[in-house]
């Protein structure tokens, strides 16, 4: 019976995994879904609504999760069709974070008002908003990395609010009561209309009235296409070029010229109409007609954008983290108990993970055709990727469970980071200029980040090593003796990777700016990588270092490669730089500061270890067991 | 041997050299790194690496507090050569260590030759516009031209060191001396109204600096801004002084002229000019962005390349990731400016640009064979290992 049981796990995990796959099923009687799929082209890339509304809402509040100023939970794409076409109602949403005291002081506001003590709506801000502003005119001539707390807070929320302002301008003007009627009054007065303003610039007779309500619509319009970036009108069928799209107030101002609106315009306002008169009927004749429209030309497009929808409402990589934190407690619970059965669901779980996560990352590649690694969000997901199936050749090769929970342990941490990076923005965005080369990003930064990888496995091995050893009884000598092999082997391949991505690196560097090493903080940190891996290697070697003091040395380069990916971001210099953020840099310490101690403990006197105390001498330990306190940590 | 030799060349082939060498690298990487928000790129590079020793101003008098690139990488070099001429016997077993070894060799050499050598020009070309010279990024020069003959230019140049020395120059061809009286490495011109009674006092004497007056700036280390230094110099000839002008590397300071000894003459501080055998003209630059945005996409410069000899008379394509290399130059697309209008480009010597290449391979195939050797070995031991444990 027992022996079904990684059978069972297998089965719940697939259905589990399965059940993400499944289309939502919506209680509205709109067609959410089918709004979610609609294109808009921002940042020079085609993305579904149903991006914009999940970017948009982690950006301001860093959850995608909404609900209704009553309180009832609702859905992004919902929120995000309030904020299109009901401002009033979008108005009242509390989806704006704010935590700082100081920028709380400056609305007047308490954090027990908040919804969740921290989310305010447009509606609680709009009375300070010029005061922001000049905070915000202070804060701006500082660089990023100079600036206080206080100014970070105050340049991320505008940067919140001014998205949230040119959301509002994207469909329709934010003050229109009816915007269709307006539209269709601007549609019937145009050839009337245009007569009149030229026959006014003219200086001839003209129907005064009518030319004044004509250059009042021009002006409304011209403001709605400066406000906002959002090119949400695909080019009229007559238009070559398929990248020119515009906004919906330039369209309207074009509409001058063409004499009639932009039948794109026309939909989306009708969809504006039935979503505010709650015509739920209407409005899905209204999504089934405008796709079968565009669908012709921008077939292709559209098709990556649902999948895209899709890819979103899957979440791998939230169900690969769940399935982590799984494999992770069967895989600790199996050196208590059921070694071979707990340890091979634990196995298969990760394998399951391993295997959403891959899914994720190749929906990822195919949706930007690109190689995997493109921005920081996409690297922290690769590293997990490449770390966990490291994990999976060791668990494969000895079947001890150590394999799983190092698995569990960074599978789990690095798509946390992940999370955390994607709260900057859109994680899919366009390549600059200078990163635009597929075949780099293909060899470098793909094997400078295994490396990464790997050398994080080696820091995780060494931590199960430490803790088994020091509070547990449980790390006997044939596993004390397989994980300073698994550490050994996974430096000697860390050093292999980060030594020739570092290197690609370089020959990318030449190849771009002339010059193969140029002591950039990120190709510096690259650098301290292989410096480390090659000292921890040399200390083994010569015999300086045994097992634990191998350990201590592996968790350091935990350490190292932290700073290496996310500390030369922050220094504000360089061609890698990022930006700098309290949040990110309160993590990268809490970090260090905890590796620190695991190296601390690495080196109590090998008496106090509970796995190698009196009871056990004589065993077979000796061949791991240093018989001096490791050096090198002490330089470290 | 005697006992001195043998402490000697045991501390020059220990692994343990090897390991604090490897630690106080790692150290100064760091470090220098970190330092990179205060001083920039270059003037890290410097300190830290260019240099035997990382001396910090103790008041006035710099100490030296750790050892710099080039010590640590003396020692490492002296140390990895003297292991593997005493320790390592060259056996296939040992051929991945071998040739990492060497490889590391090369690079090291490489990246010492590259510290000594490589030069770094700037090339800003308008569209339409053709030029045969490179400015530097960092060096300035005062050059004084004697522009008589209306078919050539003789010009003498001073670089900007020898203006903040102070000293007088005479030059064989200068029919006066040159003499810096105020040099400031970097500064801001202000205007000067010089018709009314408060004017501040300056040095000058004639020509732009009656009108402008130069007040020092700290100096910048940013990677995106340069110091413009500025100098009062003063012209003496054999019946006393010329004048004395204000003179700046400021891009918007226009040369200045002036007959002297029945000839004419231009003063100017400058970018530090370096002329090419050759010329280029820039026929158009393109810059490409993604639809609706700012983020650039693509930038190119098509180039015309010229030579006096008519040898070489052709246009190329300059973009990103794709230089032109050319007469022991590369030429890269750095930048532009002006509206889209005009090209910068990075001229690069490195002479010992393929080291690298070489190097690289050599460590990479050496760690893949090293190993490869260990894995194998792994594996074969399991293997043999496994029958028994089932």
């Amino acid at each position: 019976m027992k022996k079904f049981i990684p059978l069972l796990v297998l089965l719940l995990g697939t259905l589990y995994l399965g059940s993400k796959l499944l289309p939502q099923r919506s209680t509205s009687e709109f067609n959410l879904a089918g709004f979610g799929d609609l294109p808009v082209l921002v940042n020079g890339r085609m993305k579904p609504m149903d991006t914009v509304a999940r970017n948009s809402l982690l950006l301001f509040q860093g959850r995608q999760s909404v609900s209704t100023a009553a309180g009832v939970k609702t859905t992004h794409n919902a929120w995000l069709l309030d904020v299109f076409f009901n401002s009033p109602v979008a108005d009242s949403y509390r989806v704006f974070e704010i935590v700082h005291p100081d920028v709380l002081a400056l609305f007047e506001l308490k954090a027990e008002d908040g919804d969740g003590k921290k989310r305010f709506s447009y509606s609680d801000l709009t009375k300070k908003i010029p005061e922001l502003e000049k905070q915000i005119k202070l804060a701006r001539p500082i660089e990023s990395a100079l600036r206080t707390p206080f100014q970070r807070a105050v340049v991320q929320l505008y940067g919140a609010l001014v998205q949230y302002q040119q959301l509002k301008h994207t469909l329709s003007p934010p003050t229109s009561d009816d915007y269709l009627a307006e539209v269709l009054r601007f549609q019937k007065l145009i050839p009337e209309g245009v007569a009149a303003v030229r026959a006014k610039q003219a200086n001839q007779p003209h129907d005064e009235a009518i030319a004044k309500t004509m250059i009042e619509f021009g002006q409304r319009y011209l403001f709605m296409s400066e406000v906002t970036s959002y090119l949400a009108i695909p080019p009229p069928n007559n238009v070559a070029d398929d990248t020119a799209w515009v906004t919906t107030g330039a369209s309207l101002l074009g509409a001058f010229q063409r004499g009639s609106v932009d039948s794109s315009v026309l939909a989306y306002a009708g969809l504006g109409h039935a979503w505010r008169l709650n015509q739920p009927e209407q409005f899905n004749k209204i999504i089934e007609l405008y796709s079968a429209q565009i669908n012709p030309r921008f077939g292709e497009r559209i098709q990556k954008a649902d999948a895209e929808a899709r890819f979103n409402a899957a979440e791998p990589f939230y169900a690969s983290m769940t399935l982590y934190v799984f494999a992770f407690l069967l895989a600790i619970f199996s050196w208590l108990k059921w070694p071979e059965v707990l340890g091979r669901s634990a196995f298969f779980l990760t394998g399951l993970a391993w295997i959403a996560t891959t899914a994720g990352i190749a929906v990822r590649m195919w949706l930007e055709g690109r190689p995997p690694v493109t921005n920081l969000y996409s690297s922290a997901l690769f590293v997990g990727w490449g770390s966990v199936g490291l994990c999976l050749l060791l668990e494969a090769i000895y079947k001890n469970a150590v394999g799983s929970v190092t698995a569990g342990l960074i599978g789990f941490a690095t798509l946390l980071v992940a999370h955390h990076l994607s709260l900057a923005g859109d994680t899919l965005e366009m390549m600059r200029a200078v990163l635009d080369s597929n075949f780099w990003l293909a060899t470098h930064v793909v094997i400078v980040t295994i490396g990464y990888s790997a050398t994080y496995l080696a820091g995780a091995l060494a931590m199960v090593y430490i803790v088994r050893g020091l509070f547990t009884r449980s790390l006997d000598a044939s596993t004390a003796d397989s994980i300073n092999r698994m550490v050994y082997g996974i430096l000697c391949f860390a050093t292999l990777f980060s030594f020739a991505g570092t290197v690609l690196g370089g020959i990318w560097a030449d190849q771009s700016w002339g010059r193969f090493w140029g002591w950039d903080p990120k190709e510096n940190g690259a650098l301290i990588i292989v410096l480390w891996n090659a000292l921890i290697l040399h200390a083994r070697w010569g015999g300086l270092v045994k097992a634990r003091g191998l350990m201590a040395l592996a968790v350091f380069g935990n350490v190292v490669t932290s700073w290496s990916w996310f500390g030369t971001n922050m220094l504000g210099v360089g061609l890698h730089s990022y930006g700098f953020t309290d949040s990110g840099f309160m993590a990268l310490s809490t970090f260090i500061v905890s590796q620190l101690a695991f190296i601390a403990l690495a080196v109590v006197p090998l008496s106090k270890w509970r796995s190698f105390s009196a009871t056990q001498t004589g065993n077979a330990v000796t061949p791991s067991v240093p018989a001096a306190p490791p050096r090198a940590p002490a330089r470290s | 041997m005697s006992d001195v030799a043998r402490q000697f060349r045991d501390f020059f082939v220990s692994l343990k050299l090897t390991i604090v060498l490897l630690a106080l690298s790692i150290v100064l990487v760091f470090v220098a790194t970190l330092d990179q928000v205060n001083l920039g790129i270059w003037a890290v590079q410097q300190k830290y690496f260019h240099s035997l020793f990382v001396l910090w101003n103790v008041g006035d008098v710099p100490v030296p507090v750790f050892p710099g690139g080039y010590l640590i990488g003396g020692f490492l070099l002296t140390n990895l050569i003297c292991a593997q001429v005493y320790r390592f016997k060259l056996s296939a077993k040992k051929s991945g260590i071998w040739l990492t070894h060497v490889g590391f060799i090369t690079l090291l050499v490489g990246e010492l030759i590259t510290g000594l050598w490589q030069e770094e020009f700037a090339l800003r070309l308008d569209e339409g516009q053709t030029r045969n010279y490179a400015e530097s990024y960092r060096f300035n020069e005062l050059a004084i031209s004697d522009t008589t003959d209306p078919n050539f230019d003789d010009v003498v140049v001073i670089p900007e060191k020898f203006v903040a020395k102070g000293e007088p120059i005479q030059h064989p061809k200068l029919p006066f001396r040159v003499v810096p009286k105020v040099y400031y490495p970097n500064a801001a011109l202000a205007q000067r109204d010089a018709s009314s009674p408060t004017a501040p006092v300056t040095p000058a004497t004639t020509g732009i600096g009656l009108q402008a007056l130069a007040s020092p700036l700290k100096m910048t280390y940013k990677q995106d801004e340069r110091n413009a230094p500025a100098a009062y110099v003063e012209l003496i000839g054999p019946e006393g002084t010329v004048g004395t002008w204000l003179t700046s590397a400021d891009p918007r300071f226009p040369p200045q002229r002036f007959d002297y000894g029945g000839r004419s003459w231009k003063i100017a501080f400058r970018f530090e000019r370096n002329y090419k055998p050759y010329s280029l003209t820039l026929l158009d630059f393109s810059h490409d962005r993604y639809p609706g945005t700012e983020i650039p996409k693509n930038f190119s410069s098509r180039i015309k390349l010229n030579t006096p000899d008519g040898v070489d008379d052709r246009e190329v394509l300059i973009y990103m990731n794709n230089p032109l290399r050319y007469a022991g130059l590369t030429f890269y697309q750095a930048g532009f400016e002006n509206d889209d209008k005009t090209t910068i480009l990075q001229v690069v010597r490195n002479p010992s640009w393929t080291m690298p290449y070489i190097a690289c391979t050599l460590m990479t195939l050496g760690l893949i064979i090293q190993f490869g050797i260990h894995l194998f070995a792994f594996i074969g031991r399991r293997r043999r290992v496994a029958p028994v444990a089932v």
